[in-house]
């Protein structure tokens, strides 16, 4: 670590390496999936980033805006089809399930005991750290409309919904991330 | 309707299109102009609200006006270059 740290005092910095370091300042993650063993590490690696100072942003689309739904708002959507979509696929971050080994729930339970042994904090807990860390969570309006979510349905302390155009150009001069 | 007196040079009804229909038509316009021309997109897509002002700042154009009306808004931008 000491090592790591004193590099840069001992060997100066040319200008332009100087200046590619600051594009390397800001993280975009565009959180697609709402499986536990995807949201798990996209949430551990925004709360890094933004407690080593890095300007973090998360664009939640598709499958990944289920973990933003409120703990009281089981059923969302306006339509039969967005009412099924919610049925068969629980919104909130308590309610993530393993992409593989899920046994009905004895996996993801199992998953979280372990982390609980290993003292790795819960999604719903690195969720709180994100929004305390000032890590922008933005909820993607096109799948919002699609799955039939409103922002009353979603979490607070997230930002406005926005498109995509609004998550690249925040993702231009970005570490990009798709998990 | 508070529109600018401006001749707009084209208006796209991108209204019942998604993200990111309204905005790609705009910039479709956008690149087929003149400079100086007027585009006026109608979109009731909410993701419009951000993406099309941050597009507009990013590519340097002008965003004449942004004029809401009941369940879509009219985006007027001005190719600058």
């Amino acid at each position: 670590m000491l090592e790591v740290m004193e590099r840069p005092a001992q060997q100066p910095v040319p200008a332009a390496s100087e200046a590619k370091s600051t594009a390397h300042e800001k993280l975009v993650i565009f959180a697609w999936s709402g499986d536990l063993d995807r949201v798990w590490p996209t949430l551990i690696l925004a709360t890094t980033a933004a407690a080593s100072g890095m300007a973090t942003t998360v664009f939640f689309t598709f499958w990944g805006l289920f973990p933003l739904v409120r703990e009281d708002r089981r059923i969302t959507g306006k339509n039969m089809m967005q009412k099924m979509l919610a049925v068969m696929n629980r919104g909130g971050i308590d309610y993530l399930k393993l992409s593989k080994l899920q046994m009905f729930g004895a996996g993801s339970g199992m998953m979280k005991v372990l982390a609980k042994q290993h003292q790795v904090a819960s999604p719903a807990e690195l969720l709180a750290s994100a929004i305390e860390l000032g890590v922008k969570l933005i909820p993607c309006q096109m799948t919002m409309d699609l799955m039939g979510l409103t922002t009353a349905d979603l979490i607070e302390g997230i930002e406005e919904p926005a498109g995509a155009m609004t998550a690249m150009l925040d993702a231009k001069d970005a570490v990009t991330l798709f998990i | 309707m508070t529109l600018t007196q401006a001749a707009i040079t084209k208006t796209i009804d991108a209204r019942g299109m998604a993200c990111p229909g309204p905005l790609m038509s705009l910039i479709g316009a956008i690149r087929a102009g003149a400079v100086g021309d007027t585009v006026a997109v109608l979109s009731g897509d909410a993701g419009s609200k951000t993406d099309i002002p941050a597009w507009v700042a990013k590519a340097k154009h002008e965003l004449v006006e942004v004029a809401p009306a009941d369940g879509y808004s009219t985006f007027v931008v001005r190719k600058a270059h």
